[in-house]
């Protein structure tokens, strides 16, 4: 049945070498762990990612129950953790991921870094990845102060401060960040919202493409 | 060909085309970040003085007083508690100082250790400032404690924004 369908829908717009390019090709045998099992190295960026579509899938959800207003937005955190089904686990994954990306991201860096695989023609990948490594940075400082309970305030408190450091344009920035030049409130929490849920992610997509782009049009670093 | 430069037909219509969708996109965005940046051009909300205390109950020992005042942020309005270390200088000057600690935030108390008299003294990590609230040195904060802005009006001690000092020390 699903075959029929496939080749009725394939018949007429050839959709095989859409896929095939996508996802049939050789893995190198020095990237592959059933060959070389120290080659797991290699898997920490798919891991990174693996960890990211989770992060997506479950901040999607999240927000059927989240509000981002200061009156109710602690109160939903903890209907959608305590009454929700599964709430916890949904949270939870959210919550642990956060963290578990930046693991994963970090030893990715790790093993590039000391492969040397930044190394020319990859140089603008390895850039791609610094920026893709603050988006992360951002998405983690921007969905701590979500759940606004005093943790998330005092660490966004002190975060806005560090922006405010900035020589020059500091306290425009803080301004720009959380909405108002000396509260911490209605507005950030709003701000900080849509930079979670909107503006990073669309960055964070248009550099995945562009990281996953210039491996394939590049290949993988060879053996050491 | 003539020996001025020609503009293809190719070449104008490129110029065209990407003027026409430059001014679009300007179109597109400009209200959106002019939107977006809204809070850093509004201009600061001039500062309101409130009514604290009786100028006659300030003595030359720092005392604190509460007063509240109605915060607007954005559509949210609410009544928060300010506080404030007020005093009389030997000139006979009020001074009316914060009590956040400019390390990192927390209140700092007068006079409240036996080992550091006279002094503003912070209990989370032992901050510590002179009467005149500069941070004394060697200890975490790194600038004096702001001074709110003030006036006496029939004999009633208003206060404004607290001014901060930068870093003193």
């Amino acid at each position: 049945m699903l075959q029929k369908i496939y080749d009725w829908v394939d018949e007429r717009m050839d959709i095989t070498p859409l896929w095939r390019d996508i996802a049939d090709h050789e893995v190198p045998e020095h990237v592959n762990p059933a060959h070389h099992f120290s080659a797991f190295v290699y898997c920490f960026g798919g891991l990174t990612f693996f960890v990211t579509v989770i992060q997506v899938l479950s901040g999607m959800f999240l927000t059927m129950y989240y509000v981002p207003d200061i009156e109710n937005a602690w109160e939903s955190v903890y209907y959608l953790q305590k009454e929700v089904a599964h709430g916890q686990i949904v949270r939870g994954m959210h919550h642990w991921g956060a963290s578990l990306v930046i693991v994963m991201l970090f030893l990715h860096t790790l093993r590039v870094f000391f492969q040397g695989a930044y190394k020319k023609p990859r140089e603008l990948n390895w850039i791609v990845g610094v920026l893709l490594f603050f988006v992360m940075l951002g998405l983690g400082f921007t969905g701590y102060l979500l759940p606004w309970d005093n943790k998330a305030y005092f660490a966004t408190q002190v975060g806005l401060e560090i922006a405010a450091a900035t020589p020059f344009i500091g306290e425009d920035l803080r301004t720009l960040l959380a909405g108002d030049p000396s509260i911490v409130g209605a507005q950030t929490l709003t701000r900080f919202f849509a930079i979670h849920v909107f503006f990073l992610p669309a960055a964070l997509f248009g550099l995945m493409a562009a990281h996953f782009i210039m491996i394939r049009k590049q290949g993988i670093s060879g053996p050491l | 060909m003539s020996d001025k430069k020609q503009v293809s037909r190719r070449q104008f219509l490129n110029y065209t085309l990407t003027g026409v969708g430059g001014f679009m996109a300007a179109g597109m965005l400009a209200p959106m970040v002019r939107f977006a940046i809204d809070p850093v051009l509004k201009p600061s909300a001039a500062g309101e003085f409130a009514a604290v205390v009786e100028e006659s109950e300030i003595t030359n020992e720092p005392q604190r007083f509460n007063w509240k005042v109605d915060q607007k942020d954005g559509w949210y309005e609410s009544e928060v508690e300010k506080n404030a270390w007020v005093y009389k200088d030997e000139n006979g000057e009020i001074v009316a100082l914060s009590p956040i600690c400019t390390h990192l935030g927390c209140t700092v108390d007068w006079n409240s250790q036996e080992q550091f008299p006279d002094e503003f003294y912070c209990p989370c990590h032992g901050g510590r400032y002179t009467k005149d609230g500069v941070n004394v040195p060697n200890t975490p904060p790194t600038a004096p404690l702001p001074v709110y802005e003030h006036k006496v009006e029939e004999g009633m001690l208003y206060l404004g924004q607290a001014i901060s000092r930068g870093s003193g020390i």
